[in-house]
């Protein structure tokens, strides 16, 4: 049923968006992905592209919530009541998953609810997961977030927030892991975002139509070669998309290894006291990207490259802000990252 | 053959309906419409699924879920599927696409982007009877190839050549040269959406397909200019260099579309031939054929100029050809409060009292599933399974615990019209005042989330600068650059603000005015000059406007509180205040004050529903 998903590697330009996206997957605690920008400028795309490029993740045999089986500690309810504490359990590998989250989606839908289905033919009272519950552990997309009705949003800052799904509802009890990358994408001009939950985007990125012509009709040709004969098209970039896994995968393993030096959390703090963001965790989420991006360029610490890439995405969204002052927030991360770290 | 957009757009949606995505069709319910989904039908594969509809569909029955009815009546769950799975490899005829809410619209948005990747999606034809304040979704306009509307001739299609055509398309040529003159023209024309070039170059590869052609010309890539660029173009190229020769395209005259017949046309006495000896896409880029890329862009951008419809053109040179958006891309919001009236968001446990109302099917839903343990637990009197038709079996065991009362919008979004006095008189005395004064108030709306709007008076009339929106940089952009000068127009003013408010009411929502002048109306309805019929109409529009009740602020600008503004005040029932001979501070504090106000005046008005 389902179309095969674009290839991510296979994405023209969009950079800010698809290193924001990586350094996510290399690691999730960083907090998910804003991208703001015009229709039709690959949004979606690119997100939907992710799973793709996602190496599987392996979790416990028989749970509906994908429990890790080497983290007890994240265990779902019914996993921790019907497995013994001391064995490793039976697992399996599954890909991770990619959630879209509707805008109308119905509380129940995306909470879990009563399963009609079950109570009806054998009398039970069963749980039946929602989007949450799905989309432990991987991704939740929402399209046009800033459109999304208010009371979903206060259910996604909280979940997010807390990284357990709570269900108190039908007589049932449940809870649930539900940590989750999130991420959102719309269109700023039709509307804005409650700023609890733009704070709980770890990055944010502007996406833009390609100003050059060549960069557009490239874009164009890829898409229309993939629409024609989307298997063909995935075969060629097979290897690549090979390539960038496994470099996911590398960087996983080697992202606890990367020294994070006293110098680079001054220039984070530096940063943050000069824009003048709220809280700290501006300067949390830009470390912990920055450290996922040496992880992911293979390199032993964290350095001013990294930082200089990140501060954009992890900061724009967090400056305190004038609502009516359209003055590009970009503009002025740029502009303090130019006089922090010298040209 | 007949070359009207609507006609073409037809036959080249026939042919590969899941590729093109879709077709909005703007056009009144009539004969037209019936002819053109007639012809459509026709051209289609016979068993090709097609399936209508409502705009106001429920989530169930679109994605498919338990069948309520058949449930209950059978006593184990039965299932349905959605229209959208019903739809798969077909049309899904969407009625009334102006009032698809921003949920549903992004509903079909994911469905028609899965079927753009290769699964076995349907397309979208939306059946769009907006008027010119409404239209269908953004988000499916973008993900449709055509927007056209039905014209009067008799559409027809050749079936054969369409089907032809659908087993032959997808191997047709487009040079590189045609994918870039298509993308330079939407970016000439504004467009920012890929997406669209996408179509664009499908619609050309089509075309040539049905043409019976290898590989696409010319005539191809302007066609899919026309078609698809044109109704969305933004603004007008640059102002193009004079050495475009019309002498280049002899066969394609660029401003009488009329008289160009692509699908006529033989293929190969096109400029593009240079462009031709290079046919498969590649990813090298061509330095030498620049110079006559250049030349395609111009022709195929002409070509969609030359088809952009008259209004819109008109449209878009009152804009300013730079100007990038047209003013009603806040319309997303406004669509999502108008369909929230009156309709139900969800239901919630709870007994129906204190004025909530029953949710008789969820609280059915909730008690269905505990019927067969509750028939055992009842006490022996009732046999539970004697026989199918006993009334006994068929009662329905409702408890307390089923019942569900409907959620509804837990409040009314404001909207605040903003009314300015540009005139003459106002810009002498502080035109920029009133725009710092309205900059707090605009700042204090984001606090609450309100929606803003945009109403400039000078000279003749009044503008609507910008309609109903979120976005307050928008706002703010709009009234930066409001020039000052002209007469006071007071009547046409509040005429406009009256009109603007009951629209927003209609959606929904609550309207609140902050006009901004020094009452000194000298330019009576219907722009005639002269002061007394000028007050006097001013004076009835207010009376008008106050009969309606609409919370309103008016700010005088005047150098001195002038009675003009009061009586005006009075009229619309409107609080009045002065705006004080004083800096940024003084002012600031009279807003905050006028602000308080209005909110302790809201609250007086809503208390009485709650005791």
């Amino acid at each position: 049923m389902a179309g095969l998903p674009f290839p991510f590697v296979a994405i023209v330009a969009q950079d800010e968006l698809k290193l924001a996206l990586t350094v996510c997957a290399v690691d999730p605690a960083i907090g998910g992905v804003l991208a703001f920008g015009d229709r039709g400028t690959g949004k979606s795309t690119a997100v939907r592209a992710l799973a793709s490029l996602l190496p599987e993740m392996r979790v416990v045999d028989g749970c509906r919530f994908g429990c890790d089986p080497s983290a007890r500690g994240t265990w779902c309810s019914e996993c921790l009541a019907r497995l013994p504490a001391k064995t490793a359990p039976k697992s399996h590998l599954v890909p991770v998953p990619v959630v879209d989250l509707p805008l109308g989606a119905t509380e129940d839908r995306v909470v879990g609810a009563l399963d009609i289905e079950r109570a009806l033919s054998r009398g039970e009272k069963a749980f039946e997961p929602g989007l949450l519950a799905r989309a432990n552990r991987g991704f939740l997309y929402v399209d046009e977030v800033n459109l999304l009705e208010d009371h979903l949003v206060d259910l996604l800052i909280d979940v997010a927030a807390s990284g357990e799904n709570v269900v108190e509802r039908d007589g049932l009890s449940i809870r649930h892991p539900a940590r989750f990358v999130l991420v959102g994408s719309g269109n700023p001009e039709e509307g804005e975002l409650r700023p609890q939950l733009l704070d709980r985007f770890g990055l944010a990125v502007e996406v833009r139509t390609p100003a050059d012509v060549a960069t557009r009709v490239e874009v164009v040709k890829r898409r229309d070669a993939f629409e024609r004969a989307p298997q063909a098209f995935m075969q060629s970039w097979q290897p690549a998309q090979d390539a960038a896994r496994k470099r996911i995968v590398a960087a996983r393993k080697k992202i606890d290894s990367v020294a994070v030096p006293d110098a680079v959390l001054e220039r984070a703090a530096g940063l943050c006291l000069a824009l003048g963001t709220d809280g700290l965790r501006g300067e949390l989420t830009l470390v912990r990207a920055a450290r996922a991006l040496a992880a992911y360029e293979g390199t032993k610490q964290v350095g001013d490259a990294h930082m200089k890439r990140l501060a954009s995405p992890a900061l724009r969204h967090r400056l305190r802000r004038n609502p009516l002052d359209d003055s590009d927030a970009s503009v002025r991360v740029a502009r303090v990252v130019a006089e922090q770290f010298g040209p | 053959m007949n070359d009207e957009p609507a006609h073409s757009a037809l036959t080249l949606f026939a042919v590969a309906p899941q590729a093109l995505g879709g077709v909005v069709l703007r056009s009144g319910a009539g004969p037209q419409r019936d002819q053109w989904l007639a012809a459509l039908k026709a051209l289609l594969p016979e068993s090709t699924p097609w399936r209508r509809m409502p705009a106001h569909i429920t989530d169930e029955a679109l994605l498919g879920g338990l069948d309520l009815t058949a449930t209950l009546a059978a006593g184990r769950p039965i299932a349905r599927a959605g229209l959208l799975a019903q739809a798969a490899g077909g049309v899904v005829l969407a009625a009334m696409a102006e009032r698809i809410s921003p949920a549903l619209a992004s509903r079909l948005a994911s469905a028609l982007d899965d079927g753009a990747a290769g699964g076995s999606a349907m397309a979208l034809v939306a059946l769009d009877e907006g008027l010119e304040d409404e239209a269908a979704p953004e988000a499916l306009c973008d993900r449709v190839a055509f927007i056209v509307q039905p014209d009067s001739s008799q559409p027809s299609g050749d079936a054969a050549a369409v089907e032809r055509a659908r087993a032959a398309w997808r191997t047709v040529v487009v040079d590189d040269a045609w994918v870039a003159a298509l993308a330079a023209a939407a970016d000439q024309l504004g467009i920012l959406s890929i997406r669209s070039v996408c179509h664009a170059v499908t619609v050309a590869r089509i075309a040539a397909a049905l043409d019976g052609r290898t590989s696409a010309t010319q005539d191809d890539a302007t066609l899919a200019a026309r078609l698809v660029l044109a109704p969305r173009a933004l603004r007008l190229p640059p102002a193009a260099p004079p050495e475009e020769p019309p002498a280049e395209s002899p066969n394609s005259p660029p401003n009488d579309p009329a008289n160009h017949k692509p699908n006529e046309q033989p293929a190969d006495d096109s400029p593009p031939s240079d462009a031709q000896p290079d046919p498969p896409p590649d990813d090298n880029d061509h330095p030498d054929q620049q110079r006559s890329v250049q030349r395609l862009d111009e022709q195929v951008t002409e070509a969609a100029v030359a088809a952009i419809p008259p209004g819109l053109l008109a449209q878009l040179v009152a804009n300013g050809s730079d100007h990038g958006r047209r003013s009603d891309a806040g319309r997303a919001g406004q669509a999502a409060r108008s369909l929230q009236r009156g309709r139900p968001i969800g239901s919630q446990r709870g007994e129906p009292r204190g004025g909530a109302r029953l949710a008789l099917i969820d609280t059915l839903r909730a008690a269905a599933p505990w019927q067969a343990v509750r028939r055992k637990a009842l006490p022996a009197a009732a046999p539970a399974a004697t026989s199918n038709a006993t009334a006994e079996r068929m009662r329905l065991l409702v408890s307390r615990d089923d019942l569900r009362v409907q959620r509804r919008v837990q409040q009314r979004a404001t909207t605040t019209i903003f009314a300015i006095d540009a005139s003459g008189s106002a810009a002498m005395h502080r035109l920029a005042e009133a725009k710092g004064a309205v900059e707090l108030l605009l700042a204090d709306c984001y606090a609450r989330r309100d929606r803003v709007a945009v109403i400039g008076f000078r000279g003749a009339g009044a503008q609507v600068l910008l309609a109903p929106t979120r976005s307050l940089v928008r706002a703010k952009r709009q009234l930066a650059g409001l020039p000052g000068g002209g007469g006071t127009p007071l009547a046409s003013a509040i005429d406009a603000v009256n009109a603007m408010a009951t629209a927003v009411r209609r959606a929904g929502a609550t309207p609140l005015v902050v006009m901004l002048t020094d009452g000194s109306a000298n330019i009576a309805r219907g722009g005639i000059p002269g002061r007394p019929q000028a007050a006097s109409d001013a004076l009835s529009a207010a009376k008008a406007f106050g009969a309606t009740n609409t919370r309103a602020l008016l700010i005088d600008t005047s150098p001195r509180p002038s009675p003009l503004a009061q009586q005006l005040a009075q009229a619309m029932r409107a609080q009045c205040l002065a705006l004080p001979h004083a800096e940024a501070g003084a002012l600031s504090a009279a807003v905050r004050q006028a602000q308080t106000h209005t909110h302790t005046h809201t609250h007086t008005q809503q208390t009485p529903h709650h005791a």
